[in-house]
């Protein structure tokens, strides 16, 4: 029994509260305790996990546990993490903590919406924790299929067809995948006869070149499906837009994750050689993703869509930057990830909120709000500031190492993407500030909104406890940096190596 | 004779007894005439438990019959999905029509569990073809069981058609390879099978003959017809044992005797199992009955079972063992929620399903897990079978087949997420009103539910099934 089944077992424990409960009213109270204790666990595990690293253990992996599961095919249950892993767990059990409050008014199906949420977020949980393939995949799905029901049942707009496509193009993308994990087996053991799941094992071992570039285009496409990886992020604004706010926040501020994470602690560090053979078809489509994203959002009047487009832009960046493949980006790109699943988190709480007092969603219907609810609007300017990179905040840090990173490419190819995805900046504080200024200054254009009342209890907390997160990032980095970056070591090593060996 | 002769067929004779008992009691013992049904269903009941007890290996009737563990696991996964669907029919035997003629259903129904038995544990082609038809016959009068019924008559009579067509296909190519080899037993049919031209033309006319039987495409034509013409539990019978036992005999066959030419039979499958899946997945998109939408998934489901076969290997044979115990729990509980419904409403199409959440939370949840199993999400059993069947194809090196099964499942996805969207996300005026379901068939739906939430996370199953694949 290790540390890390906790974060299995208590979602499991509060579902099964969940179930017994007689009203909506309880069921609320109870699935925030869950998380509550999700998120004190999560801290409980970044303190044990430092306390390992102070007292001189240097293992990639801590609290490594491993159970024989089905013997003759040599799958586990095994579990264990690193600093990355303990940071996305940070994120995920900030983000479902945060997603509870924001919608804390739930009334149709209230128990459940919170079931299948946090199913959701068992499956993320899961994910992160496991060093198995077949139990990564099987986390994966479980932290996929949810989305359908979440969306079809309790989202707005067109969402029985936004829902579909989500689940169709993210399940497509798992097919891909399923491929990809079966080739990684029926390949690892190097020669021995004895396949295995296990990532240590395979890690230990190469696959042979050709198997490689085989199946990496399967797995790296397969988890970029999730990454919102041009062209085949269409899913991404629909469904977004279409959830309902704690599925958006989940969604994007998590789920998004478990595409960049897989790519690289999958398929880049599985398949070394293949992964800079072909990093330069990533780099190009990346490099779309990261500036069409940006552009994408520019165009949208929904404010829902402005922010899945800046998403598809931000975690195109995620990408990128792992594909830089040195120390210095690919601790960006992580950084990235947690600070883009934050503030994105907080934007898509804000929006619920808003919507939830304006029933609007489209921005040129709206105005001023920032002399009605000023909580609300601070908060909305401060999430945008973080997006747009200011530094103090985590945008900045996050995008700052990444490109400093990058740049130590000194050939042409990498400059010039380097070069065309910097200008996602400026465009990224262009939609940020159109929005600002349109949605939250200037007279308050309708005037049944002069009588609209700031933000509850829980919708503060909501927002507090992911401003706090964003903040503190931004003002002590190097407590986060170090926590991921003594971690890298062994995939910069391997993906450099290979490129020494060529 | 002795004793022990006797112990090692011992499914087969419990199940004659039973089948006569039936009849005894039918004749007039009984004061009641309805207690026939709990009786026979708690005897099948000891019966399926007795199956697994520990077996012994051997052989009967000069190497006629043959049985060791692997062959009783088979035959106890059949028995454990005939005792769900006879806990599914109690409430239909009951109703007014069916009353009289329970008995009759019951020894039907018994004598082709009978036929399939002997067909697994058959060593020669004349035991396999006796059991074939033992089989098929009484179960195409129990297809045209609702004699006051058009349709079931029209499916009735259909099947008996396509499947003594089939039957005469099947048994034409065994009659060339007697003729080629010589021989009709198993053993010796496998070291004499070549490559001549004579014995492929058998071999094709045996797949044939079983492509009818698992209904692989495009041998499937009757399928739908029939699925929806026969009382529902019926198609439910059809849809998970007759075919269960093909697929097993099926499979048994292809690797002791048709081992020599694994390279052909890999690329028959390989072709079938494309055309299989695609071909019931496009057409299940259009359906609106839910027998028939049934009916193309459990086509489909046939197609990812040739992947597991094509492993040919021990792993390959649990895959394709594995995968029948998951699909006896999850086709089995959709066909529980879709009779329940069907026998309290009359409503069979996915249309009137909608809204059902609301007013049935707990037949729709069964319904959507068992949805969900059979296009193979996790933490479901499907998954587990479907992932097994994969690995097994991918161990041969058949990534490209792999590939298009996945994407099938996903297209599979998106009709079994149409029933799901009916019942939880439609909105309905007038959805079916809440009932409670008959006690059997909550019994059935329970056992079936634990055992599609369960049956992944029990590792040992799988194992059992591989300790015994050595010596099928």
């Amino acid at each position: 029994m290790s540390i890390l089944w906790i974060f299995i077992l208590i979602p499991v424990f509060t579902i099964s509260a969940i179930i017994i409960t007689p009203d909506h009213k309880s069921a609320r109270v109870v699935s925030a305790c869950g998380m509550f204790l999700q998120l004190l666990m999560s801290v409980i595990l970044l303190f044990m996990y430092l306390s390992e690293r102070n007292s001189g253990n240097t293992a990639e992996i801590l609290f490594y546990t491993d159970h024989v599961w089905f013997p003759t095919l040599n799958i586990h249950f095994t579990t264990g993490v690193d600093g990355i892993a303990v940071a996305m767990i940070m994120l995920t059990s900030t983000v479902v903590f945060a997603g509870i409050f924001a919608s804390w008014e739930m009334e149709d199906l209230a128990r459940e919406f919170y079931i299948s949420l946090i199913v959701l977020a068992s499956g993320v949980f899961g994910f992160f924790i496991s060093l198995d393939l077949f139990t990564m995949f099987l986390f994966y799905e479980v932290a996929v299929i949810p989305m359908y029901l979440l969306i079809g049942i309790w989202g707005s707009g067109p969402k029985e067809y936004s829902a579909m496509k989500l689940t169709m193009m993210l399940m497509g993308g798992s097919a891909l995948l399923l491929v990809g994990i079966l080739g990684i087996y029926f390949n690892s053991g190097g020669g021995s006869g004895q396949h295995t799941f296990n990532i240590l094992e395979i890690g230990k071992t190469h696959i042979p070149a050709a198997a490689q570039r085989y199946f990496f285009p399967f797995t790296f496409v397969g988890f970029g499906v999730l990454g919102a990886l041009f062209p085949l992020h269409t899913w991404s604004p629909d469904g977004h837009a279409s959830a309902p706010t704690a599925v958006s926040m989940l969604h994007a501020g998590v789920l998004m994750k478990l595409g960049g994470y897989g790519c690289f602690r999958v398929a880049m560090y599985l398949m070394p050689q293949a992964a800079n053979e072909m990093a330069w078809i990533f780099i190009i489509l990346t490099t779309v993703s990261v500036v069409y994203g940006a552009f994408g959002a520019v165009w949208q009047k929904d404010l829902k869509y402005i922010n899945a487009y800046s998403s598809v832009s931000h975690c195109g960046l995620v990408i990128f930057a792992l594909l830089m493949m040195n120390k210095t980006s690919m601790d960006g790109a992580i950084i990235q990830m947690i600070s883009h699943g934050l503030m994105t988190a907080l934007f898509f709480a804000l929006i619920g909120m808003i919507y939830g007092r304006t029933h609007t969603r489209q921005i040129d219907e709206m105005g001023g709000l920032m002399k009605v609810i000023p909580f609300i609007s601070v908060a909305y300017v401060i999430a945008g500031l973080a997006s747009l990179g200011l530094p103090g905040l985590s945008g900045f840090v996050a995008e700052m190492t990444i490109f400093v990173g990058a740049f130590q490419h000194p050939d042409l190819f990498h400059r010039v993407a380097i070069l065309v995805v910097t200008t996602s900046i400026v465009i990224t504080a262009v939609y940020i500030l159109r929005v600002v200024g349109i949605l939250l200054l200037g007279p308050v254009k309708n005037e049944h909104f002069q009588h609209l009342g700031d933000a509850k209890w829980y919708e503060k907390l909501s927002a507090g406890s992911l401003i706090v997160a964003i903040a503190g990032i931004g003002i002590a980095p190097l407590w986060l940096s170090d926590v991921i970056a003594g971690s890298l070591g062994p995939f910069v090593t391997r993906l450099t190596q290979v490129v020494a060996g060529f | 004779m002795t004793f022990a002769d006797l112990i090692l067929m011992r499914q087969e004779l419990m199940l004659t007894i039973l089948a006569l008992l039936v009849l005894i009691l039918d004749i007039g013992i009984l004061h009641k005439r309805k207690n026939i049904i709990p009786i026979a269903i708690i005897v099948f009941g000891t019966i399926t438990l007795a199956g697994f007890l520990p077996a012994s290996t051997g052989t009967l009737f000069g190497g006629m019959y043959r049985t060791n563990p692997m062959l009783v696991s088979m035959k106890s996964i059949l028995n454990l999905g005939m005792f769900i669907v006879l806990l599914q029919s109690v409430r239909w035997l009951r109703t007014d029509d069916q009353t009289k003629r329970s008995s009759e259903f019951l020894i039907l129904i018994f004598s082709t569990l009978i036929g399939m038995d002997f067909m697994i544990s058959s060593g020669d082609f004349l035991m396999f073809y006796i059991g074939l038809e033992l089989a098929t016959i009484p179960a195409t009068a129990l297809a045209a069981f609702n004699k006051s019924n058009n349709n079931s008559a029209e499916a009735g009579i259909k099947f008996i058609f396509s499947s003594a067509l089939s039957s005469g296909i099947l048994l034409f190519g065994i009659s060339i390879i007697y003729g080629t080899t010589g021989s009709l037993y198993f053993s010796e049919i496998a070291a004499l099978f070549g490559n001549s031209s004579l014995q492929m033309l058998g071999f094709v006319f045996f797949v044939s003959g079983m492509g009818f039987k698992i209904t692989l495409v495009p041998f499937h034509l009757w399928t739908a017809d029939v699925y929806e013409g026969s009382p529902v539990n019926i198609t439910a019978y059809l849809s998970v044992i007759s075919k269960g036992a093909a697929v097993f005999i099926f499979v048994i066959l292809l690797y002791k005797v048709f081992g020599v030419i694994e390279k052909t039979w890999e690329n028959v499958l390989y072709i079938l199992a494309t055309v299989t899946m695609t071909v019931a997945n496009l057409f299940a998109i259009r359906q609106q009955n839910l027998k028939r939408f049934l009916a193309f998934s459990s086509i489909a489901q046939a197609g990812f079972i040739m992947l597991g076969i094509m492993g040919a290997d021990q792993a390959g044979m649990t895959s394709v063992v594995y995968f029948m115990l998951v699909y006896v729990f999850t086709n089995l509980a959709a066909f529980g929620v879709v009779s329940a419904i069907y026998l309290e409403s009359g409503k069979e199409t996915i249309a009137s399903y909608n809204g059902l959440y609301r007013t049935n939370p707990r037949l729709s949840l069964a319904m959507m897990l068992a949805l969900f199993s059979l296009a193979g999400i996790p933490p479901v059993a499907g998954f587990f079978g479907k992932f097994f069947l994969f690995a097994s194809a991918a161990s041969k090196g058949y990534y490209v087949l792999v590939l298009i099964a996945v994407l099938n499942a996903t297209i599979s996805l998106y009709y079994y997420l149409r029933v799901v969207k009916a019942m939880f996300i439609d909105k309905n005026d007038s959805p079916i009103p809440y009932f409670k379901s008959d006690t059997p068939t909550r019994i059935g739906l329970i056992i079936c539910v634990s055992g599609v939430f369960l049956l992944g996370f029990m590792g040992f199953v799988y194992e059992y099934f591989f300790k015994w694949t050595v010596e099928f």
